[in-house]
């Protein structure tokens, strides 16, 4: 064998993950009533495009998430003749994107730039030393001239790899457009014009159009990624653009690990309170508001440390870095959903008080419906609004938490790749003459991306989980009530940001 | 005389689904100073958004896409906002339904009125203040000097809607736009609130377009009446010529569906469907889908305005010159006497007291349902709020009690404690001679199908995020009448069929969503729910007070035809005087957590003996144009239950209170087998009444 699977402790929680997805799949293709509504979700044009981007960010984040460890060269074995593993962890990910991993520069360089990005001291052939900005090792290490081709370069290289994109693309869409219109028994060129007049009943164009756009960028980014450093390098002359592509995994799972983690606690003992009312609300306020009034930095820096030091003192029980690091990353996600559910909890337990008294929960206490039932499916389906929006809203919160935690030295494993890590090393960078921007650029765009979609995902399953949403045409008072819904609902989440972001920093 | 307000042809567009809603079809209407103009109409016809376009306060979806709306000449439609909001206010006022949400909580009364003043008045300081007082005295309000400083929270419902008043009148209008102002009122304070505004109007040379779905409100303030439906007024009419001679079928129906005595021994005529969907293009009348009078002509030709009195107009090819069949006389007559034959197709032959039945099915004695108040940090008892205070009922099987009385009297509260959904003090009650509050959860699960609840609010009794299956299913699952898992999943779906066939709902709407039905679907979905345990006593909480007045005698038709079919016993929860006329076999009335007066349901309507039954039952709007009727004016409102006064609890308003009634609560007082009250005037023994002058 070459390789050596290692299976790490987020790993198998993202396996986890994904095997509950598909078994909802499976669920959910049984089950009509189920299914009907995900169909809706696939109607709205800006919840797809967002899901395209979604999965891309996903599919990286998978990627990086099958970890092995490569064998060492044959040379190189152990007394018994066994093969021996590197003590490097690799992904998927590393292997696709191993020019980009390897190809360090020695310090910082602008993105796109064949030189260093600070005078030094260089011999030049004839023996004498000048100062000057020296050329890089890799980055446009193929331009003779690169003042007068490296821009040419640029534009040429960039152009092919979009056309090549673009290329891809259209075979998608060939390909989709045959799929479709033997799946409808139409003609190709019906189908063609159906999908770019927008009549199809999922929103084709949009996704096709969203899809041109990334795999246009993409092939341009892969085609100069091959010669030259996209986005600049860093102070130890890492690829930016790596180092943005290694963050996204562990984004994903600071937000998707510490919503898991959150969401019992939260919704236990949210509706529990606000449903049972008397000494069990007394208890869980007493909880929430203790752990809420304690500065939660202070706690997560607490237990971070605590964790580092159990670590330290079982070294034994981890046999390689990437293990240590990965479950300092679980441990922060647990220690951050442990701190972070009473915001919802509240939030949960104001929505159940309000609901507890409504006619619907009261007819189901006269049929002596168990209470287990009632909270399951009367209460909990009506919060549902509330939970996704607070956990999306969170979802860029914690990945800014993490950023927060890192930069008192409690974040994650210094030598795990993080949107946080990235940012505070940026920060200090910020400051120099020239200004070094590009990091805090790279990791700015890669989250808002990531967030900006995850929001417009979860408005569109939102929107069509919401039996409500479908007004009735015709009747003015019912429209007029939901406007105002609306509105309280609009106010409700614009002040839960804030609140979160206060009750933190 | 030239009209104060005219709108002419107006049509208002709401662009909110797929389809742009014509809310306002081509409506015209013109108001003379001081007079009333009502406008009638279920909801969904179009009333609100007619006020809303006059005071240019659409909300965004809404467009006014056509006509003129002219205020004493100046055209209202065109001016810009700056000057529209020197219009509001102060030319035209407005009070809207509901008092609790129109006022800001965190602003003092007198401060929401002076903030008015200051728009439009130009008065300041004392002269300010001197003018709050002015129009808080003007509206009724006692101790306005104190009351002005208070915060709306502090004020009951009747008081706000004064409060709201004095806020329409602070900048004199020439007009004022009353949206169901009492609605949410009861009906002694109704009666003040409508005094009130008959006042003021004649006071101040008024014009009041006043709002309304409800006919006896129409009755007692109206000088002219418009109907409207779908969007368009269908007639107007004077007052008087409309209530002896309504012209249009829709009128005519809207009056036969109104409960009344003589109406128990029949169905009550309802209209067939619901109001179409105003998305559409209309090529014939809107109400020809409905219209038993419709023929071919109706579906196919806009119905033309055609004058039939002076000053009387209907929509409809009924009376149109060129009805070449039958003179619109001859239709009349027809119309009515099908209106006949379709109440000998609802053979509804209502208790024939069969008082074989020795025990009641549901005997409560002596509840008290008290409410503990918790203040300081420990949170130690402070007082009770004694919401029911010792009620004493019983129903026989097959039988119908109403329980009756304003809002915060605890009928409600009675309704629940029977279903143990809140806690008792003490008492008893027993539902075929078991006594329930003995029972821990587990023996109720197996009583809970003997008694079942239905409850007011059709939207908010219906969970929205289940289908109809599931809701009605919950309850038979809950209570486990099928033991049998797979055979009972199969028999459960055809229960639900056979349960929606009964409610007159298709078996199909099992699929779908609650919020896909109306207002008056949903009711029957939520008495299907209760059905599908087989329960023998329904509590029925004010089970028609959010409907409109069609929908309420589907519903009404409904619980009559099942409590014969099933022998089902009703606990009628309710205000609504009608109502309880219709269905009811006796009737006990409740006043801040006691019954004072109860009997069978002729002997206490007809001759009511309790001061309070008497004033509630006088101020009850009535329509009927040869009722003469004394109205009883009560005084203040009902005090907080929290804080009951000493002696007879309704002596602070009664208009014969007597020394001893400040002190001592008063004995039963017996006037037949049935026929009890609880009152000072009467001896406490079956005697002949001491003078009730």
């Amino acid at each position: 064998m070459s390789f050596d699977p290692v299976i790490l402790w987020t790993d198998a929680l993202i396996y986890l993950l994904l095997a509950a997805g598909i078994a909802f799949g499976i669920y959910a293709r049984r089950h009509v009533y189920v299914l009907a509504s995900w169909r809706k979700v696939t109607h709205s044009a800006s919840g797809m495009s967002a899901l395209t981007i979604l999965l891309c960010f996903i599919l990286i984040g998978l990627l990086d998430t099958v970890h092995f460890r490569p064998v060492l060269e044959q040379s190189v074995r152990s007394s018994d003749g066994k093969q021996l593993y590197s003590a490097e962890v690799l992904s998927l990910l590393d292997l696709l994107a191993a020019p980009l991993r390897l190809q360090t520069e020695k310090t910082y360089s602008a993105p796109l730039s064949a030189h260093l990005y600070a005078k030094e001291t260089i011999t030049t052939p004839d023996g004498n030393q000048i100062r000057d900005f020296a050329r890089l090792v890799h980055g446009g290490a193929h331009l003779q001239y690169p003042e007068m081709e490296l821009v040419e370069d640029i534009l040429w290289r960039s152009a092919s790899g979009a056309g090549a994109g673009l290329l891809i693309w259209i075979g998608l869409v060939a390909g989709l457009g045959g799929v479709k219109a033997r799946q409808y028994r139409i003609s190709f060129v019906r189908m063609q014009t159906a999908i770019w007049r927008g009549a199809t009943e999922i929103p084709w164009r949009a996704i096709l159009m969203t899809l041109a756009i990334i795999l246009a960028a993409c092939g341009a980014i892969v085609a100069l990624a091959m010669h030259y450093h996209v986005l600049g390098t860093d102070k130890v002359g890492q690829d930016v653009l790596y180092l943005s592509l290694k963050s996204i995994r562990t984004g994903l799972i600071i937000g998707t690990m510490t919503t898991l983690i959150m969401l019992p606690f939260a919704l236990l003992l949210g509706i529990a309170a606000g449903y049972f009312r008397g000494w069990i609300d007394d208890v869980i306020q007493y909880i929430y508001t203790t752990l809420s009034s304690i500065p939660s930095v202070l706690l997560i820096a607490a237990a971070v440390l605590m964790m580092q030091v159990y670590i330290e003192t079982h070294a034994d029980m981890l046999d390689t870095a990437a293990a240590r690091a990965d479950l300092r990353l679980l441990f922060l996600c647990i220690i951050l959903g442990i701190t972070s559910w009473t915001g919802l909890c509240r939030l949960l337990r104001g929505e159940t008080l309000k609901l507890r008294e409504m006619e619907y929960i009261q007819a189901a206490h006269a049929f002596g419906v168990s209470h287990w039932r009632i909270l399951s499916r009367h209460i909990l389906p009506n919060v549902v609004h509330i939970v996704l929006i607070t956990t999306v809203m969170d979802f860029s919160s914690l990945v800014l938490a993490e950023a927060v935690l890192s930069y008192v030295g409690v974040g994650v494993d210094p030598s795990t790749i993080s949107f946080g890590t990235m940012i505070n090393a940026s920060r200090l960078e910020m400051a120099r003459e020239p200004m070094v921007w590009w990091t805090l650029f790279a990791a700015f765009t890669f989250m808002f991306a990531l967030v900006l979609s995850a929001n417009l995902f979860s408005d569109a399953v939102q929107n069509a989980f919401d039996p409500r949403n479908r007004t009735l045409a015709g009747d003015p008072n019912r429209l007029l009530n939901n406007q105002t819904e609306e509105q309280a609902m609009a106010e409700t989440t614009g002040t839960l940001p804030s609140d979160k972001n206060t009750s933190r920093t | 005389m030239t009209a104060l307000l005219e709108v002419t042809d107006l049509r208002v567009l709401l662009h909110t689904g797929r389809q742009p809603v014509r809310a306002v079809d081509g409506l015209s209407l013109a108001i003379h100073p001081g007079e009333t103009f009502a406008l009638l109409g279920e909801s969904g016809s179009g009333k609100s958004i007619t006020a809303l376009s006059i005071m240019r306060l659409l909300p965004d979806a809404g467009e006014i896409v056509h006509g003129s709306v002219r205020l004493n000449g100046d055209e209202l439609l065109t001016l810009p906002e700056s000057a529209m909001r020197k219009v509001r206010g102060n030319r035209i006022g407005m009070i809207f339904q509901e008092p609790m949400l129109s006022l800001n909580p965190v602003m003092t009364t007198g401060a929401q009125i002076g903030e008015v003043l200051l728009q439009h008045s130009g008065l300041r300081g004392a002269a300010l203040q001197i003018r709050i007082l002015e129009l808080m005295r003007q509206v009724g309000i006692p101790d306005p000097a104190r009351r002005m400083a208070e915060y709306p929270f502090q004020f009951s419902g009747g008081m706000k809607q004064r409060v709201m008043i004095a806020m329409a009148l602070a900048g004199k209008p020439e007009l004022l736009i009353a949206d169901e102002p009492t609605t949410a009122l009861d009906v002694t304070i109704q009666a003040q609130v409508l005094d009130l505004m008959r006042g003021l109007q004649q006071q101040e040379n008024m014009a009041v377009l006043l709002i309304t779905h409800d006919l006896g409100v129409v009755a007692e303030m109206a000088h002219r009446v418009a109907v409207m439906y779908a969007g368009q007024i269908i007639e107007t009419a004077d007052r008087e010529r409309f209530f002896q001679s309504p012209a249009h079928p829709y009128s005519h129906k809207l009056f036969a569906a109104l409960p009344t005595r003589k109406k128990r021994d029949q169905g009550l005529i309802v209209i067939p469907g619901n109001v179409p969907a105003l998305s559409k293009v209309f090529t014939g009348c809107r109400f020809a889908d409905r219209c038993d009078r419709a023929w071919e002509k109706c579906h196919q030709i806009i119905p033309p305005w055609v004058e039939t009195a002076p000053q009387h107009h209907v929509r409809c090819h009924l009376y149109s010159d060129d009805s070449t069949e039958r003179s619109p006389q001859s239709r009349l007559q027809s119309l009515s006497r099908t209106a006949r034959s379709a109440l000998d197709d609802l053979p509804l032959s209502s208790h024939t007291s069969d008082s074989t039945q020795s025990k009641p099915l549901l005997r409560v004695d002596d509840l008290k349902i008290h409410f503990p108040v918790h203040k300081g940090l420990f949170k130690r008892v402070a007082g009770h709020v004694k919401a029911v205070d010792g009620v004493s009922l019983q129903i026989d099987g097959g039988r119908t009690l109403a329980l009756v009385g304003e809002s915060g009297c605890g009928k409600t509260t009675v309704g629940k404690g029977i279903m143990q959904l809140i806690p008792v003090t003490s008492g008893s009650v027993r539902l075929q001679d078991k006594e329930l509050r003995d029972l821990d959860r587990k023996q109720l699960l197996q009583k809970r199908s003997a008694f079942q609840i239905i409850f007011q609010d059709p939207y908010s009794s219906l969970n929205p995020r289940m289908r109809i299956v599931e809701i009605i299913e919950e309850g038979i699952r809950a209570l486990g009448r099928n033991s049998d898992k797979i055979a009972a999943s199969e028999k459960n779906q055809h229960d639900v069929d056979t349960l929606l066939m009964q409610v007159g709902l298709p078996a199909e709407a099992k699929w779908r969503y609650p919020h896909e039905f109306s207002g008056g679907q949903r009711q029957r979905i939520a008495i299907a729910r209760a059905l599908a345990v087989d329960p023998q006593l329904l509590i029925c909480d004010e089970p028609t007070s959010a409907l409109d007045v069609s929908v309420q005698a589907q519903i009404l038709n409904l619980l009559k035809t099942l409590q014969q079919e099933h022998k089902l016993a009703y606990l009628l929860i309710t205000h609504n005087i009608a109502v309880v006329d219709y269905l009811a076999d006796e009737v006990a009335v409740m006043y801040l957590g006691r019954i004072v007066e109860s009997g069978r349901t002729e002997e206490v309507l007809d001759n009511p003996k309790h001061p309070y039954t008497q004033a509630l039952l006088s101020a009850v709007p009535t329509y009927e144009p040869g009722s003469q009727r004394e109205i009883i004016r009560l005084q203040g409102e009902p005090p907080s239950p929290a804080n009951v006064p000493p002696g007879c609890h309704f002596h602070p308003r009664c208009p014969h209170v007597m020394p001893i009634c400040r002190e001592v609560y008063p004995a039963v007082s017996r006037f037949s087998a049935s026929h009890t009250t609880y009152c000072h005037l009467y001896h406490s023994v079956s005697q002949e009444p001491q003078d009730l002058q």
